[in-house]
């Protein structure tokens, strides 16, 4: 569904990260983790096409999204939505009109319609008592899932979370992730998450790209459940070994 | 310049195919910087007639043509001052708000919200506030024009020994349509300006807090050097074409 080859990618005018080839297969939720700095956000600005990399491409069914003119972008933007690590909701706007907005300029759809529409889909996160709120009203679990609501309102083939857990609480967090695993199942929609929380990448991912500095590697998850209990230090050495990354310096074995 | 470039394909592009910021939008926008900006844009004009009645009153009187005052106050303001004063005050008030809102809008990731739906932040944020400022600037203009020669009144009456119709005659004799034209001409511009200097600066502004504080600051300064070299090269050009 999405391919990425020989991506060299730069943040601040330093590359972070270069020949990156991976794919994203269509039904699969595919976790992006790494420590701080190894250009996860960056490399999901760049799938998004925030972003125009130094080198390689990245191809939507197999059209190169940097490739073309802003009409080319744009029509493929219409295969995916994006859910922002701030949330990134439109401040002067009601939380139905945050929804309002893609559906008014980019569906066939009429007034009554996108109506139902934003109402259903809020039903979907759980949020359908929040129309009218502005988003300065909306706790930052409610900012959350009001923004992947909007990511969801074009109902995209493919999604894209940047740290969706990051900021909630243990149960925001886990219902969150009970979310994203319904829109796996009942949707059938493709998810590209950016992460550090451990527990989320052992709960829904199917698959993990993990980026550090001498690595890039992708590798499907076998977790095992007792690994949660464990500190954050061996939970780490846990990943870096599924990469094939081999132990940092310091870390204990598991 | 390439902002400017974008400003223009937008613009093109909405007045094309309609792709552009909705009235209600822009009606919007001029109601944020249209009745709040009124009190100050009068209070400058009214003062800045009252300076110019009494330097020019002061020199006048010195060959005892002060009764040209009217003259003076006049001219000046409608062709010059009162679109300068305004635009100054636009640029303090409505430039920097401008600036701080999309800078904000930047560091909180929206503007990025807007790119990645395929929507493209110039239509959708620049033109609204181009436009209202555009629009909102004559009447601005024309109403800080008229105090500012009512003021001009207070000095040419009380200080001068001018008479009341004296005044007001001479006011209307000195009005030309010529005059009348350019200063609302470049009152427009000077609102353009401003726009596009509080717009372009929010729009590229860093993502951190004291990113927005610097956008602020700059889309003033800005603003007000585009404002007097419009103001001067225009005066320039105009002279020279016989206006």
């Amino acid at each position: 569904m999405l391919e990425v080859h020989g991506l060299a990618i730069e943040a601040g005018g330093r590359i972070v990260q270069s020949g990156l080839t991976f794919d994203v297969r269509r039904g699969e939720v595919l976790a992006v983790v790494g420590p701080s700095g190894s250009g996860k956000t960056t490399l999901l600005r760049h799938l998004v096409g925030l972003a125009s990399p130094r080198a390689g491409r990245v191809r939507l069914h197999g059209q190169d999204l940097h490739a073309g003119d802003d009409a080319t972008l744009s029509a493929l933007r219409r295969h995916f939505g994006v859910m922002f690590q701030s949330g990134a909701l439109w401040t002067s706007m009601s939380v139905a009109d945050n929804l309002l907005l893609p559906l008014r300029l980019f569906s066939r759809l009429d007034a009554r319609s996108r109506a139902q529409r934003v109402r259903a889909t809020l039903d979907l996160v759980g949020m359908a008592d929040a129309l009218d709120l502005m988003p300065a009203e909306l706790s930052g679990g409610m900012r959350k899932r009001v923004a992947l609501a909007r990511a969801l309102v074009l109902e995209p083939e493919l999604l894209f979370l940047d740290e969706p857990g990051s900021g909630l609480d243990p149960p925001n967090a886990a219902r969150l992730d009970a979310l994203i695993l319904r829109l796996r199942r009942e949707l059938g929609t493709t998810i590209v998450m950016v992460t550090h929380e451990v527990a989320s990448v052992l709960a829904v991912a199917d698959r993990m790209l993990y980026l550090d500095e001498q690595a890039c590697t992708m590798t499907a998850l076998a977790a095992p459940i007792w690994l949660l209990d464990h500190g954050p230090v061996a939970v780490q050495a846990f990943l870096r070994r599924q990469a094939g990354a081999g132990p940092a310096m310091g870390e204990g074995v598991v | 310049m390439a902002f400017f470039g974008e400003v223009i394909v937008a613009s093109a592009r909405w007045l094309r195919r309609g792709t552009g910021p909705r009235a209600a939008q822009v009606l919007e926008q001029i109601d944020r910087c249209g009745p709040g900006s009124l009190p100050v844009v009068l209070l400058s004009c009214a003062l800045a007639g009252l300076l110019v009645a009494y330097m020019g009153g002061a020199q006048l009187a010195r060959i005892g043509a002060q009764g040209y005052i009217a003259d003076v106050v006049t001219v000046g303001m409608v062709r010059e001052l009162a679109g300068l004063m305004t635009g100054i005050i636009l640029a303090g008030r409505i430039g920097s708000a401008y600036a701080a809102q999309l800078a904000t809008m930047k560091a909180g990731e929206e503007i990025d919200a807007l790119r990645v739906l395929g929507v493209d932040p110039v239509s959708q944020l620049v033109l609204p506030r181009l436009l209202a400022l555009v629009m909102v600037m004559p009447a601005l203009y024309a109403l800080g024009a008229l105090v500012g020669v009512a003021s001009g009144w207070v000095a040419a009456v009380g200080a001068f020994g001018v008479s009341s119709s004296e005044y007001v005659q001479q006011c209307l004799r000195a009005l030309r349509f010529t005059d009348l034209w350019i200063g609302m001409m470049k009152a427009v511009l000077y609102a353009a300006l401003v726009a596009m200097a509080g717009c372009r600066e929010g729009l590229h502004a860093g993502r951190s807090a004291q990113a927005v504080g610097e956008a602020t600051t700059t889309a003033v300064v800005k603003a007000l050097v585009w404002i007097v070299a419009a103001a001067a090269g225009s005066t320039v050009v105009l002279t020279a074409l016989g206006y």
